[in-house]
């Protein structure tokens, strides 16, 4: 067991389950189901199994890769099937098998059509940002980071809601675009290492400035769009607001880390010196998504816009500490995504639960959920409190490392980042308050019925997690901490 | 003839197996009473399966090595072994995937069979030619059978017409490339592509020479525009893809786009190479118009075989990416990957092709064309599976990984790159994003769409073709996932195959 290539079963699992349950349920609706369900339930319990090790046995004081495996896959283009995770990436590869399990407990009653294909276009996209996340080969990285544009555009436009097509179509071009000059980008470096596409040639690779800034737009395309960053974020509230539960979970939860993902793998440690001379203009643009989205996000009237756009405002957060280059900022925008990961994902499944009664998402059409629901109520009230960044809940840790960091740097950055704690608060708790709170709004509210056993699981998974992050966050950071200093030493060496 | 000689004349046994059996078919033909044509149908096969033998043959005999013959007319090289069994298997898939259509709209005649092999002759005769004269002369014979292919359906004027712009145009690009031809003889005073290399190398330096020859190039660079169909040189292509009976657009789009590779790399590469300044320089100008007007034009068709002359235009205009890219300032280094990438394209957008053509042919039946976009609403509904092979195709024609449509891009955007081109790149990459968007809505007709309950609408659900069909077609779309998660094999014959070249 010591050799087992945990990188690879954390991949290729899910994507097996995600072919058998495609090849078993073909019978539409009829007994087939049933073990659809548990298939596709089995497969993410041992995707997640298998990534346990990786956390367990994670050497703390390297900062190298680990648990590597590399085989050549394509001779002609010297591409290397290269895997392994840092203390960067090892999170989120657990954090994706988290969540995977989850959005398959949270589909099992609702998803009613074609549900064979549902499960397997999840564990196929499950497989695949695993493999994002731990590939170690640019092209590899591409490739799977390509291809899980495909099962994310098909859960849009089969489950989604009713603007569903132009959602899937409007998400799938946007991010094609930005990976389209990332892959030109890449081919450039590819060329300039000697023909090599491997992440950590090109982190030595010296490079000229103006050569630096070209590259670092051609990457900021890709990342920004899936961050997202403003200006380009307008995809994300279509996509999420027309997504099915589980993908409005996975888009917010795991893709949009993706784009942060890529700025900490390739941006910062590859075109350091760009980095550094366009931090001012990422910073500038994460201060505009917290601050003016956070306002954007005050006036939403639909419950899962609000969520879309509070979660374009904590990535912010993220893009915001990376370009900080201290440590504070870099860890807490790490720990920040994983805290949204959680937090967002946990709010997404709540409106869920919410819309699976009533088929509205709008806050107008609720009120007093809270007399028929008690303890969704209760459990609701944490996710938004994690979301408001209240202390002992994830959402504050990372919060509070990146302001620290921002106030490194300088008081009005701090300052200006620290708006969020009270837009966050207000948007998310005033929609609380108008969802939840006071007197049942109208008969559809009285004859809900409160969460069942299913519903009680997820979310009472993800409120240990948040809590256990908000509580006790070394966990997380210890993990972080060698592989983040090493970044940072990377990223403060000219390489002209 | 001595034993030597004989064994030297075994080079042309493919085409001498076509030829004969193409000739030997049409006699039988006539005594073929049944509509159904089994005879003739599994003789062609037979032909082609004999033809595929007699070419792995000579691979494994002659391996990479470079053989002549007729006075240098006629050349054997693993480039023509690897291209004419490409174009074996598209001519089969073709004969497959066309039969069960054909026979429903009584158009299952012995000429079909025959012309298609004949047209196949052509096309080998263009692969392995190692003369203008040789290629020319293929370059005809192919043409002709498809400008009767055409007309096959002569009852129906949209065909008619198709057939006659067809010919029409292919006249005046044969006329085009015949007096480049002409010019580029009368500057080396040789036709043998050979020779042609080895006096424009010597020329070079002369500029009054130089001239002339450039201006000759101009032509054959046109008529070769007009045969692989780039813009500003496709006016015939969604005409003639739209006008032809499906079963013959499957023929146009596929194994003679192989031959016309040939035919580019013949002249181009092995006999101009010292003006590939000046004919990249053109590709260039001809690869960014066609990616630009194929992919922008493809959006606006509600028809899917326009749609898909349009997405033909810009893959040629891609394809020409790696052609152009082979050398950079004088240097050839990069030759090898340049080319390599060309033919890495040329092949899996064969397959592709096939695939699309052999699908919509699979959703036609008696009565009924598929050929709109909305023909293929709900398709996920009706035939789950044909339909996850449509997408397979979709996203490997708009090149998302892992599909092998991905590594042609990458091979050939690669290539540009290497070689300066990474305006050209950027702007096709841009132009695929556009592409992007039409192959998209074909997964939307098929997956986020209900079917419909027009009169036209049971034409979603596929009638029951045959078997061989059905295997035929799922293949088709896995070997472009397989290829997508190994494009090594694949990548590295073509690298073999262009070293040896």
């Amino acid at each position: 067991m010591a050799s087992a290539p945990l990188l690879s079963l954390a991949i290729w699992v899910p994507i097996v389950a995600g072919l058998l349950v495609l090849a078993i349920g073909k019978n539409e609706g009829g007994q087939g189901n049933a073990h659809v369900r548990w298939i596709a339930l089995g497969g993410a319990l041992l995707g997640f199994l298998v990534t346990i090790p990786l956390y367990t046995r994670f050497d703390l004081q390297s900062s190298g890769f680990q648990f590597t495996e590399k085989e050549i896959w394509i001779e002609r283009f010297n591409v290397f099937y290269h895997l392994g995770v840092d203390g960067i990436s090892v999170l989120f590869v657990l954090l994706n098998s988290f969540i995977t399990i989850l959005v398959v407990i949270a589909g099992w009653s609702v998803i009613e059509k074609r549900v064979s294909q549902y499960y397997a276009a999840f564990l196929i996209m499950s497989g695949m940002l695993n493999g994002v996340f731990s590939a170690l080969d640019a092209l590899l990285f591409y490739v799977f980071f390509e291809a899980t544009l495909i099962p994310m555009f098909i859960i849009i436009g089969v489950w989604g809601g009713p603007n569903r097509v132009y959602a899937a179509v409007k998400f799938f071009l946007y991010t094609l675009l930005g990976s389209l000059l990332m892959l030109v980008s890449m081919l450039y470096l590819y060329n300039k290492a000697g023909g090599s596409f491997a992440i950590a040639d090109w982190h030595k690779l010296p490079l000229p400035l103006d050569a630096q800034l070209l590259l670092f737009f051609g990457f900021l395309f890709a990342f920004a769009v899936k961050v997202p960053m403003w200006p380009v974020h307008t995809w994300l509230p279509d996509a999420h607001t027309e997504a099915p539960t589980g993908g409005s979970v996975v888009l917010a939860a795991i893709l949009l880390k993706l784009g942060a993902y890529g700025f900490v793998r390739f941006t910062l440690p590859i075109l350091p010196d760009a980095s550094r001379e366009l931090a001012w203009m990422m910073i500038a643009l994460s201060l505009i998504a917290i601050a003016y989205i956070g306002l954007v996000t005050l006036v939403q009237t639909d419950m899962k816009r609000l969520i879309a756009y509070s979660s374009v405002s904590h990535m912010g957060f993220c893009t915001l500490g990376f370009f900080l280059f201290n440590a504070y900022g870099v860890e807490g925008a790490l720990v920040q995504m994983i805290s949204h990961g959680f937090v967002s994902a946990a709010l997404f499944l709540c409106i869920g639960v919410m819309y699976d009664r009533m088929h509205s998402r709008a806050i107008a059409d609720y009120g007093g959920v809270v007399n028929t629901m008690p303890r969704f109520a209760a459990l609701m009230m944490l996710f938004a409190m994690a979301n408001a960044g209240l202390p002992a809940t994830s959402g504050f840790v990372g919060e509070f490392m990146v302001i620290m960091g921002a106030m490194k740097q300088s008081f009005w950055l701090a300052f200006v980042a620290a708006s969020t704690l009270i837009f966050g608060a207000a948007y998310t708790l005033w929609m609380y308050k108008r969802v939840i709170f006071g007197e049942v709004a109208n008969k559809h509210v009285g004859e809900l019925h409160d969460l069942n056993w299913r519903e009680m699981l997820v979310l009472t998974a993800l409120a240990v997690a948040t809590l256990f992050m908000g509580i006790y966050p070394v966990a997380f950071t210890e993990v972080m901490h060698a592989s983040v200093n090493d970044l940072l030493r990377h990223a403060a060496l000219p390489k002209l | 003839m001595t034993a030597r000689e004989f064994i030297n004349h075994m080079l042309v046994l493919p085409e001498a197996i076509v030829l004969f059996g193409a000739c030997v078919l049409m006699l039988v033909d006539l005594q073929v009473k049944t509509e159904r044509r089994i005879g003739s149908y599994r003789m062609a096969l037979g032909v082609l399966a004999a033809a595929a033998a007699a070419t792995l043959f000579m691979l494994f005999v002659n391996g990479s090595t470079k053989q002549y013959l007729f006075h240098g007319l006629f050349v054997a090289d693993a480039l023509s072994h690897l291209l004419k069994l490409v174009c074996y298997a598209s001519v089969a898939a073709a004969l497959i995937y066309s039969r069960q259509y054909l026979l429903d709209r009584d158009l299952l005649r012995g000429e079909f069979i025959t012309l298609l092999l004949f047209s196949l002759v052509g096309m080998m005769i263009m692969i392995s030619a190692s003369s203008f004269i040789t290629i020319y002369l293929g370059l005809e014979l192919m043409s002709l059978c498809l400008y009767a292919l055409v007309a096959l359906n002569r009852d129906s004027a949209l065909s008619i017409e198709a057939a006659m712009k067809y010919f029409v145009l292919g006249a005046l690009s044969s006329g085009l490339l015949l007096y480049g031809m002409s010019m580029v003889y009368g500057a080396t005073g040789t036709l043998n592509i050979m020779e042609v290399a080895r006096v424009t190398a010597q020329l070079a330096g002369a500029a009054s020479d130089r001239t002339f020859l450039v201006f000759g190039l101009v032509f054959v660079v046109a008529g070769l525009a007009f045969k692989i169909g780039v813009a500003p040189f496709h006016m015939w292509i969604p005409d003639v893809y739209h006008g032809a009976p499906t079963a013959v657009t499957l023929v146009i789009g596929s194994a003679p786009k192989v031959a016309a590779f040939a035919m580019a790399v013949r002249m181009l590469v092995n006999g101009l190479p010292d003006l590939a300044q000046d004919w990249q320089e053109m590709l260039a100008i001809l690869a960014l118009a066609s990616m630009a007007i194929g992919n922008i034009t493809a959006i606006a068709q509600s028809n899917l075989k326009r749609m898909l002359a349009y997405s033909t235009i810009a893959h040629m205009g891609f394809m020409l990416l790696g052609l152009l890219s082979g050398v950079i300032g004088g240097n050839r280094l990069s030759m090898d990957d340049a080319y390599t990438a060309a033919l890495f394209y040329v092949i899996v957008y064969v397959i592709m092709s096939v695939g699309a053509f052999g699908m919509l042919l699979f959703l036609s039946r008696a009565g009924f064309e598929c050929e709109n976009l909305e023909d293929l609403k709900g398709l996920s509904k009706t035939s789950p599976w044909f339909a996850f092979v449509m997408l397979i195709l979709m996203f490997s024609l708009a090149g998302i990984p892992p599909t092998a449509g991905f590594y042609a891009k990458l091979a050939v955007l690669s290539a540009a790159v290497t070689a300066g081109y990474v305006w050209l790149a950027v702007a096709a990459v841009v132009l695929s994003l556009v592409g992007a968007f039409y192959y998209l809505r074909i997964v939307k007709l098929m997956y986020f769409d209900e079917p419909s309950d027009s009169p036209r609408a049971g034409a979603v659900a596929p009638a029951h073709p045959e078997l061989q069909m059905r295997v035929l077609l799922s293949a088709n779309g896995l070997v472009l996932l397989l290829f997508g998660i190994a494009p090594s094999m694949l990548m590295n014959v073509c690298f073999e195959v262009i070293k040896a070249l």
